[in-house]
């Protein structure tokens, strides 16, 4: 088996099947244990139906009596080949915050689209935003077949439009599968109604995905606090990229002073000679370092007060610019705002709303440029990700989340 | 970096991320895996030494077996104890009787809890609840404000990005902090193993059953299991398909129990 677990979200307008996903997927798989099979039967009954894997991921009382999923859920799953975390997310608009949470875990998503009904406002909103956090690897899977007789015309007719408002919002989709997941086709097995499709199977292509992420090897390191180990101010924190190595020369930024580490540390580990990307780790170095500095090898990061980036609005109140947030990014933190409104888009029909705006309505999406009260040090999001991307604050709030360009 | 360090590493992060944003802060040690393993990576986060109390709800149903390894450990690991009971309630007998589990809960748990964090004045509670355990704990968040009823508002929770906690708002009266949401039952135990974390006796099989979660005596059952040791509960788990709270009580009284104790304020 992998080292490595893969992060999957499922994503698509609502009711064109993600639950039934999920469900069908651990079903097949022989991960749903037998007492939650009855549970999941009774509750079936309970409510008037046939057995409804819904029910395995829904699991809020409000979810299943109006059958919706209002927030995400993760749960565990396993293929011979390496484990996976699936990440069902909310179909419907005013969910949107839980949809992106679950998404800005994943590195690999599947969307699902109903055959019936075709790509809709939520289906393109999802593409928009799987764009934007930067997911690459993404199966389309075309769902409820068994509505359309498992007909290959139809199959064909859709995923024609698929390609064409992915292509707009630069996704390539590594495989478009025609599946029933009510029914399983596809899923696990290759369906015997579908003798015409001859690409892969959803396991088979969740399992040539990779959880390789391309790594850089610029050290990042923010400083998250400072202890006292043994006697010693001990800077903590997570090597967010590159190595850290004892004796290796390093800048502080955003002042720029130089300093040495001079000791890496670990409970009950001695002799730490360096550490990698994901380590937490305790250094010393000859200088007294403080939360929100980022220790790096050599000057590469952009050290500025302005921030041009694009934001997802999270919450269901519109942005008025001028109003004071707080940018979060890694362990730093300032106080700021938005100045400009370059531009503002729907999302859900991939248009510029408006150039130059005022305002930032829920939902949407924008351009906009951050001015803040100090300089920061930020790296753009496609070169270094954990660098490039921040939330904004108000009040204590989180209201959107960004990606700097 | 394989698959226990990762592990390891985000919990550690979320750790110290709380420790920094809250000074008034304690974990809750029930005894059993999850907690222990918690305040494991307490001490590995912080080299040795927690810096904060560590809370025990005693509902005086639990294990003696849990008493003495809590003795045991906290004078071991210099852990600076709190423990929590509603004695009050405990004297006018209440108790898991048929049908009044959930009030035994209620007042037990979650009020002797409520008492211990107004007493103190927590602002936040570090957790060992993990997204694999219920239905319902999937949909958790890492940082998950509860307003001033202990509510958790869990149809309109904060937005949770890239390790980027939600900060204080005047709405929230205290904070539960989940460091070991992403880690599986098998996680833990592959865990304990890799580090030797000390685990109570009640765990490894004895004339053939084991409790595979463990909690107040009355309301919890052994499994039928001849894992005797951490390896054999690992093999156990990796061959069986039952779930884990197969042996709780509260599970089986109705699917939203969960759900209603949670929204009470029940960990
Ligand atoms: N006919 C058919 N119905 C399906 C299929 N998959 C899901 N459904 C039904 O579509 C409805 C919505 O599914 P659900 O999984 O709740 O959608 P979600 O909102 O995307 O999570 C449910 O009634 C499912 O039973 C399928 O393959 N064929």
């Amino acid at each position: 088996m992998e080292e490595k677990t893969l992060h999957i979200v499922i994503v698509g307008h609502i009711d064109h099947g993600k639950s039934t996903l999920v469900g069908r997927l651990f079903y097949d798989t022989g991960c749903l244990p037998p007492d939650k099979v009855e549970e999941l039967k009774r509750i079936s009954a309970e409510m008037g139906k046939e057995l409804e894997f819904a029910y395995m991921m829904d699991h809020l009382e409000e979810e299943r009596q109006k059958g919706i999923t209002i927030d995400i859920a993760h749960t565990f799953f396993a293929t011979p080949k390496r484990r996976y975390v699936i990440i069902d997310a909310p179909g419907h608009k005013e969910f949107l915050k839980n949809m992106i949470t679950g998404s800005s875990q994943a590195q690999a998503a599947l969307l699902l689209v109903d055959i019936s009904q075709g790509i809709k406002e939520q289906t393109r909103r999802h593409c928009y935003i799987l764009g934007l956090l930067g997911i690459k690897q993404v199966a389309v899977l075309v769902n409820k077949m068994d509505m359309v007789d498992y007909s290959e015309a139809s199959y064909k007719a859709i995923r024609a439009e698929i390609g064409s408002v992915l292509g707009k919002l630069n996704i390539k989709p590594a495989y478009i599968i025609p599946i029933a997941a009510r029914l399983g086709d596809n899923i696990a097995g290759k369906s015997d109604k579908l003798p015409w499709f001859k690409g892969p199977t959803v396991l088979e292509a969740l399992d040539s995905f990779s959880t390789n992420e391309a790594q850089t090897t610029r050290l990042r390191f923010p400083v998250q606090d400072v202890y006292d180990v043994d006697g010693e101010k001990t800077a903590v924190g997570r090597v967010e990229s590159g190595v850290v190595r004892k004796a290796q020369d390093v800048y502080i930024l955003p002042d720029g002073t130089k300093g040495r580490i001079t000791a890496i540390k670990q409970f009950m580990r001695d002799d730490i000679g360096s550490a990698t990307v994901g380590e937490c780790i305790g250094v010393t170095s000859g200088s007294a370092l403080k939360r929100g500095q980022i220790v790096v090898d050599e000057v590469s990061s952009t050290i500025t007060d302005t921030i041009r980036a694009n934001i997802f609005w999270l919450i269901d109140k519109d942005y008025k610019i001028g109003i004071p947030l707080t940018w979060k990014c890694a362990t730093q933190e300032a106080k700021g705002k938005i100045e400009k409104i370059h531009k503002r888009f729907d999302p859900a029909s991939i248009e510029v709303v408006e150039e130059g705006a005022k305002e930032i309505r829920p939902a949407e999406i924008a351009e906009v440029e951050i001015k803040l009260d100090r300089k920061v040090v930020i790296d753009r999001f496609s070169d270094i990700p954990e660098m490039g991307r921040f939330v904004l604050e108000h009040m204590g709030h989180p209201v959107a989340g960004g990606i700097i360009i | 970096m394989d698959h226990l360090s990762e592990l390891e590493n985000k919990s550690i992060f979320i750790i110290r991320e709380a420790y920094y944003r809250f000074k008034d802060i304690a974990v809750l040690w029930s005894i059993g895996k999850d907690s222990t393993t918690l305040l494991w990576l307490c001490r590995k986060a912080f080299f040795g030494k927690i810096p904060f109390p560590v809370i025990h709800i005693d509902t005086s149903y639990k294990f003696p077996e849990i008493y003495a390894f809590r003795d045991e450990y906290a004078k071991k690991w210099n852990l600076d104890l709190i423990v929590g009971k509603n004695e009050e309630e405990i004297k006018k007998g209440m108790g898991p009787t048929k049908g009044a589990k959930l009030d035994c809960c209620n007042e037990l748990k979650t009020n002797a809890l409520k008492a211990t964090i107004a007493r103190h004045g927590f602002k936040a509670l570090l957790l060992g609840i993990r997204r694999d355990e219920h239905g319902i704990r999937a949909k958790e968040r890492v940082f998950s404000p509860r307003d001033e009823n202990f509510k958790w508002n869990y149809e309109d929770q904060p937005a949770e990005l890239w390790d980027q906690y939600k900060s204080t708002a005047e709405e929230d009266n205290h904070f539960r902090i989940h460091p070991i949401l992403h880690m599986t039952e098998l996680d833990i135990w592959k865990y304990v193993q890799r580090e030797n974390i000390p685990m109570t006796e009640l765990y490894f099989s004895k004339n053939g059953k084991r409790y595979r979660s463990i909690g107040c005596k009355p309301c919890c059952s052994p499994v039928e299991s001849e894992a005797a040791t951490v390896s054999d509960v690992i093999h156990e788990l990796e061959t069986s398909h039952t779930s884990e709270r197969a042996g709780r009580a509260q599970d089986k009284e109705d699917a939203y129990t969960m759900q209603k104790l949670r929204s009470l304020g029940y960990m």
